[in-house]
């Protein structure tokens, strides 16, 4: 289609993905090298993008006095165990509705789907009852049975778009050989899997790591919150620490913006596929 | 499994010896999923329904059953009118914007250009970044004192002074809108790209050879058939949007003067902070039940679009 471009059509495509790029990018460039600069120039009056005096003075203040680390500690424990759970829970289920007849698959889905649009206010406080009554305030548990709740709808039905197309003569050519149902799952539709295991599980994770509410409510110390709550925790006395914050923001986003990088053309696909077969 | 094939006939009688009939095992293999979403999801409606109906509070330790005075009491506070409308407002605002916004970039993405690869990796990270960290970012970005958003519109003679964006009535919905327009359009685009390069080549080729231009095929070809797409994408981010929490509650926590309280805070807050959970209860269920009529709406609109397409 090249061929029937105008140069005015070419230079506006090339205008507009600029301008996509400046969007998605810009605001994070920003907040990285604000992480870099002294809060004397932050506030001087005449922003600068390139860090002048360069300093790692915000990096200190969030490790040291405000203790990032454990909150990122918290959030890895929570966040990986999540992960884990949800990929099991979640392709026991995906496959049995993609291998197993069962009857009304699609019905069960669109449920399980569904689930993932309650709005979670409406969710928080009778958890946070039953919490209290379990006593499970102030623990990695309580966070991670709710996370796993939050993000099994989403891996189940990613999961179950890839079962759907491994080919179903593998199933047949399985039973011949006499293998059990668990069996088929755990060493041949597994194995065959590992890219759609990664992905998914890296949206557990996200979803985890990202996750803000429940976090909010159920922990109340630095024991046990996880990133977001101690980010949003991050005021002085006097005034707002920008440049702290910019620094807690990059060491908990650039990990994850690299991952997702690495993995974007299957979590683009993981995702869409569902929009793809309307 | 290429051993299959040599062994055709011996294996059917030692499956059935030691498998448990199908039907079993399926339900084995739902249960936890079952259990999960059912304890997580399900009975917290459930038991929200009730506590809805009661005058439960942590503070007196009461817990009796009200009936519907609850209720009675929602529909007489202007706190919640006020958290309704601005919910409402937020959705209908930042979901036509993304979607619109995402056709848009989806559109240029469809173009064959170099770096595209690129772009579309970049379009990633608003999406994959904590919506507390994005919250926080707007909050410098957008800074009444010394935020870049005042110095660039100052310096273009857009405005004669600072803007103070959130922290005034006038201007801090605004402004978590536009956080929020930024953090999601781009992974709108994505979703409607998927659906438009769906749209066959053949069909755009065969207009063009027809002499239509390009807003012609884009009117009445890639758009009819990209709707179902369209409002599906849009039916979820509506949803999504309706309980925006974590954006408003970082940036402006509902303030200045409840200028931005929504449904998810002000029930947050009644639950948290005054701990009652019965009234709280009641805010969240009314909240469901709007959500609940938002996506039969959509869903009865959805289906007459495709009954008619057919």
């Amino acid at each position: 289609m090249n061929d029937t471009r105008s140069p005015l059509q070419t230079f506006l495509i090339y205008l507009g993905a600029l301008l996509i790029l400046v969007w998605s990018g810009g605001p994070f460039i920003w907040q990285f090298s604000t992480s870099f600069q002294l809060d004397k120039a932050l506030t001087s009056g005449s922003p600068s993008l390139i860090p002048h005096p360069f300093t790692l003075e915000h990096y200190y203040n969030a490790f040291v006095e405000k203790q990032l680390h454990r909150y990122v500690w918290n959030s890895l424990v929570v966040s990986l165990a999540t992960t884990f759970l949800c990929l099991f829970v979640g392709s026991l289920a995906a496959f049995a509705l993609s291998r197993l007849n069962i009857k009304g698959r699609f019905g069960i889905l669109m449920v399980i789907l569904s689930v993932s649009m309650f709005p979670q206010i409406a969710l928080v406080g009778p958890l946070y009852l039953v919490a209290t009554n379990l006593g499970l305030l102030d623990t990695y548990t309580a966070l991670i049975i709710t996370y796993l709740a939050l993000g099994l709808p989403l891996v189940t039905w990613v999961l179950f778009g890839y079962f759907e197309t491994l080919p179903r003569e593998i199933d047949e050519a399985a039973r011949m050989d006499g293998v059990s149902v668990p069996g088929l799952l755990w060493r041949i539709i597994l194995p065959m899997s590992l890219p759609s295991l990664v992905t998914t599980g890296l949206l557990a994770f996200i979803t985890a790591w990202n996750e803000f509410l429940f976090a909010l409510a159920f922990t109340s110390n630095i024991d046990r919150q996880t990133i977001p709550v101690g980010i949003a925790n991050f005021t002085n006395l006097y005034y707002v620490p920008w440049g702290d914050i910019a620094a807690a923001s990059a060491v908990v986003t650039v990990p994850l913006i690299l991952l997702v990088l690495f993995f974007q053309r299957h979590i683009i696909e993981g995702l869409t596929q569902g929009g793809v077969k309307e | 499994m290429s051993a299959a094939a040599t062994i055709p006939s011996v294996g059917r009688p030692r499956r059935l010896g030691k498998a448990l009939p199908g039907a079993l095992w399926a339900l084995l293999l739902l249960t936890p999923a079952f259990v999960s979403l059912a304890s997580v999801s399900f009975y917290p409606i459930v038991n929200g329904l009730y506590l809805s109906l009661t005058n439960t509070s942590l503070i007196t330790q009461e817990q009796a059953f009200t009936g519907f005075s609850n209720y009675a009491e929602l529909w007489g506070d202007p706190q919640f009118w006020n958290a309704w409308w601005h919910t409402i407002w937020f959705t209908t605002a930042s979901t036509v914007l993304e979607t619109v916004i995402g056709l848009g970039m989806a559109l240029i993405l469809c173009e064959a250009f170099k770096g595209r690869g690129l772009v579309r990796a970049a379009m990633l990270v608003p999406w994959a970044m904590p919506t507390v960290v994005t919250s926080k970012m707007f909050g410098w970005l957008f800074d009444g004192q010394n935020g870049i958003i005042n110095y660039i519109l100052l310096h273009a003679g857009l405005i004669d002074q600072n803007v103070n964006w959130y922290g005034s009535t006038d201007t801090a919905m605004i402004t978590i809108i536009i956080a929020d327009v930024w953090k999601t359009t781009p992974f709108m685009a994505l979703l409607l790209l998927t659906g438009l390069q769906t749209v066959p080549n053949s069909l755009i080729e065969a207009a063009r050879m027809d002499g239509a231009k390009g807003w012609i095929t884009f009117w009445y070809i890639r758009l009819p058939l990209l709707m179902p797409t369209l409002l599906i994408a849009g039916l979820f981010r509506a949803l999504d949007a309706f309980r925006v929490f974590d954006l408003v509650y970082v940036l402006t926590g509902g303030g200045p003067a409840d200028s931005t309280e929504t449904l998810s805070t002000l029930s947050y807050k009644v639950l948290f902070s005054t701990l009652q959970f019965g009234y709280g209860s009641a805010v969240s269920t009314a909240m469901f039940i709007t959500e609940g009529i938002i996506a039969l709406v959509f869903c009865l609109y959805l289906v007459r679009q495709i009954k008619r397409a057919q």
